[in-house]
């Protein structure tokens, strides 16, 4: 289990591996502190899709997954509804947590708010519970240890770059490369030096 | 209708410019093959999407907009899927979670959200191609360099000869793993930025 999270950090971290959320990642990483926030969020949201939508693919949409309602379901096969599922449940969790963070705590609201709504189009979340549907884990808690692990690579890996941003400022860069082409680079970079964590066992 | 069509293109390029759809533009261009499906299959989702959205746009409550642009999207994906499974077996097991991941492909919202929310079905049709052709059109630009200088290959044919390789060429393993992708959307940003100017 452990080695589910590592892995899920470090080797294959979402943006350094598969690039997911990226868009957000190159918007919202030009200071450290809304990046932190966006990091939290997306953390927050992983940690309750995931197992929600471990739940939903093994007991609802899997191939013979509904045999619990009775032998004449067993032949049910309704894995072609699976994105659509999915992205139900990602767009109404987002749209439900934050009506409750709304409600008991303003403060958090205040600096998660505008970052919420973002996220139900955030790759890094659909392609979390598309992972976790291919890799197809032995029980919930596992599907929940991925989620933490693949929201807190994505908070590592956004904050980093908002960090690098921050110092960028101030160093010469040739003109048409500005902004979007050298926020690629850099992310290059980093993509390289977390692939020294590839081989990690524990 | 002819800007609609061209400016997504070069000038408006989604990617480059509007910074949309960048998640999925670059795990998949390790090899051609794929690239090109993946470019495929966002245009025709881009496409039919603007046109559907477009037809109900003026029926879509503003509240619940973005969750119906969701179904909508995820529904002509899954077909899109199924499709691929069907007839292209093997590029849709390479391309894996990437094709589910076009219903969360900024270019697919924006577009909605941008164009199909406010115009007709048929210049939404147009602005949709197009879109989807400039996202391909970095798609094959990268793929084409990642699988030529990584594999020595297009398309799964080799191109450079052997003899190039007996004088001591060797393929560069680098251009193969995920971070050169970025490189090389940085130097295609670089070229477009310097020559628009």
């Amino acid at each position: 289990m452990l080695n589910t999270f590592i892995n899920s950090v470090f080797i294959e971290n979402m943006i350094f591996a598969y690039f997911l959320g990226m868009c957000s990642f190159l918007a919202v990483s030009k200071n450290v502190k809304t990046a932190l926030g966006l990091g939290i969020a997306v953390t927050f949201v992983q940690i309750i899709t995931v197992p929600v939508n471990y739940l939903l693919e093994n007991y609802i949409l899997k191939a013979g997954a509904l045999s619990w309602l009775g032998e004449s379901f067993r032949s049910v096969d309704l894995s072609f509804l699976s994105f659509i599922i999915f992205i139900a449940v990602i767009a109404s969790i987002t749209q439900i947590l934050e009506m409750i963070v709304e409600k008991y705590t303003p403060a958090l609201n205040a600096s998660l708010g505008i970052f919420l709504p973002l996220i139900a189009v955030n790759c890094a979340i659909m392609g979390g519970s598309l992972f976790m549907q291919q890799k197809a884990f032995p029980n919930v808690g596992y599907a929940t240890v991925y989620g933490v692990g693949s929201g807190l690579g994505w908070l590592i890996a956004i904050v980093g770059m908002a960090a690098i941003r921050e110092k960028l400022q101030y160093s010469d860069i040739p003109k048409p490369l500005k902004g979007l082409g050298i926020a690629f680079i850099i992310t290059a970079l980093m993509g390289l030096g977390f692939m020294s964590f590839s081989g990690i066992k524990i | 209708m002819k800007e609609i069509f061209v400016n997504p293109l070069n000038k408006n390029n989604p990617v480059t410019v509007q910074m949309l759809g960048i998640c999925s533009a670059l795990a998949v261009t390790s090899k051609l093959e794929p690239a090109l499906v993946m470019a495929l299959s966002v245009t025709v989702v881009v496409a039919f999407a603007n046109v559907i959205i477009s037809l109900l746009r003026n029926t879509i409550p503003n509240r619940i907009r973005i969750i119906v642009q969701l179904v909508v999207v995820a529904a002509l994906v899954t077909i899109v899927n199924e499709i691929l499974k069907a007839f292209a077996y093997d590029v849709s097991k390479q391309l894996s979670v990437f094709i589910g991941l076009i219903i969360t492909n900024c270019i697919v919202m924006g577009r909605l959200e941008a164009f199909a929310l406010a115009n007709k079905p048929w210049p939404s049709f147009v602005d949709g191609v197009g879109n989807g052709l400039g996202y391909g059109l970095i798609l094959v630009i990268v793929g084409f360099f990642r699988e030529l200088l990584g594999s020595g290959a297009l398309l799964g044919f080799k191109v450079i000869p052997d003899k190039i390789y007996e004088w001591g060429y060797e393929n560069n393993g680098l251009m193969i793993l995920p971070p050169m992708a970025l490189v090389l959307v940085a130097c295609v940003i670089w070229v477009q930025k310097s020559r628009d100017k």
